[in-house]
């Protein structure tokens, strides 16, 4: 079919109209994000620094928490706390999670001490700490949701915490089933989507540049057109 | 209650089948496991701002 789909005589809207909701969406989807922006082959020579590679860090250990942990749910814990195998995917998602929180404080310092907010980057900035703070309950609740010992003691303590500030009665770390729920669905759902957020973001603003030194001309803080860039590392 | 077996805790570096250590300081009450984690993450930091970064190739 060739015929342009349209009442006879319907004149053709222009393309800034064209396609309804669905094409206002993509142009403003592109707009924001064209492909060399969202899959940048380059990056700024500033980021030659260690300290650039801690949220990509952040980023790889998150994808083996998820790993593991969907092991973990199809398996249960019959499987975890008895078999070898489950023993080490137990093992694996216990330690990502131990290098995912490392990694993501080390990458709050740096942007922190590099007021990475600068240049529009507010809510990179902002979206990123509430995904930590997102990320600290997951892995509170993970604790919780052991199935051993470790979880009912930390169950116990934490209960007189949080029914102290008012919250036990909608968060009870004494139920089981809340907190598998919590730590399964509800906080990986929202650290994800945090997660994508962010990233978009970044990618939308481009990677803050360092701040100046003294005497020494600052790299523009707003994001565009990247003048010095260098290939991707191993690229 | 015991974790792992015995001789897999004697393979072990550290001997963890026991109580943390704990140091005190007024108020603040901390165990030497965090401490550690905390002073190696913050070593890792430093390193990660001093050190220089290797340059890939193609790099100019």
């Amino acid at each position: 079919m060739t015929e342009p789909i349209g009442t006879p005589g319907s004149v053709a809207a222009p393309e800034s109209e064209a396609g309804g909701w669905t094409g206002a969406v993509r142009r403003r989807a592109v707009a924001a994000l064209p492909p060399d922006k969202l899959l940048p082959d380059t990056q700024p020579a500033y980021m030659a620094s260690w300290i650039y590679v801690f949220g990509v860090l952040t980023l790889a250990a998150f994808v083996v928490v998820l790993a593991t942990g969907t092991a973990l749910a199809i398996e249960g814990p019959a499987w975890w706390h008895t078999s070898g195998f489950g023993h080490y995917v137990n093992s694996l998602h216990l330690w990502s999670v131990e290098l995912f929180m490392g990694f993501m404080v080390i990458h709050l310092w740096g942007k922190f001490f590099m007021a990475a907010w600068r240049g529009r980057r507010a809510l990179t900035w902002i979206t990123g700490a509430v995904a930590f703070l997102g990320s600290v309950g997951t892995a509170f609740t993970g604790y919780l949701v052991q199935q051993n010992f470790d979880s009912q003691w930390i169950a116990t303590q934490a209960k007189d915490g949080l029914n102290s500030v008012g919250i036990g009665a909608y968060f009870n770390v004494l139920n089981f089933g809340q907190m598998l729920m919590w730590h399964i669905v509800l906080l990986p759902a929202l650290v994800g989507v945090l997660v994508v957020l962010h990233l978009l973001m970044v990618r939308h603003r481009g990677i803050v540049p360092p701040l100046a030194r003294p005497g020494v001309a600052a790299e523009s803080a707003v994001a565009e057109p990247i003048e010095t860039s260098e290939p991707v590392a191993g690229s | 209650m015991t974790i792992g077996s015995a001789s897999s805790l004697d393979a072990a570096p550290v001997d963890l089948n026991g109580p943390g250590h704990y140091l005190h300081w007024g108020v603040i009450q901390i165990s030497v496991a965090n401490l550690v984690v905390i002073a190696v993450m913050l070593l890792i930091f430093v390193l990660a701002i001093v050190l220089p970064f290797p340059k890939g190739r193609g790099r100019k």
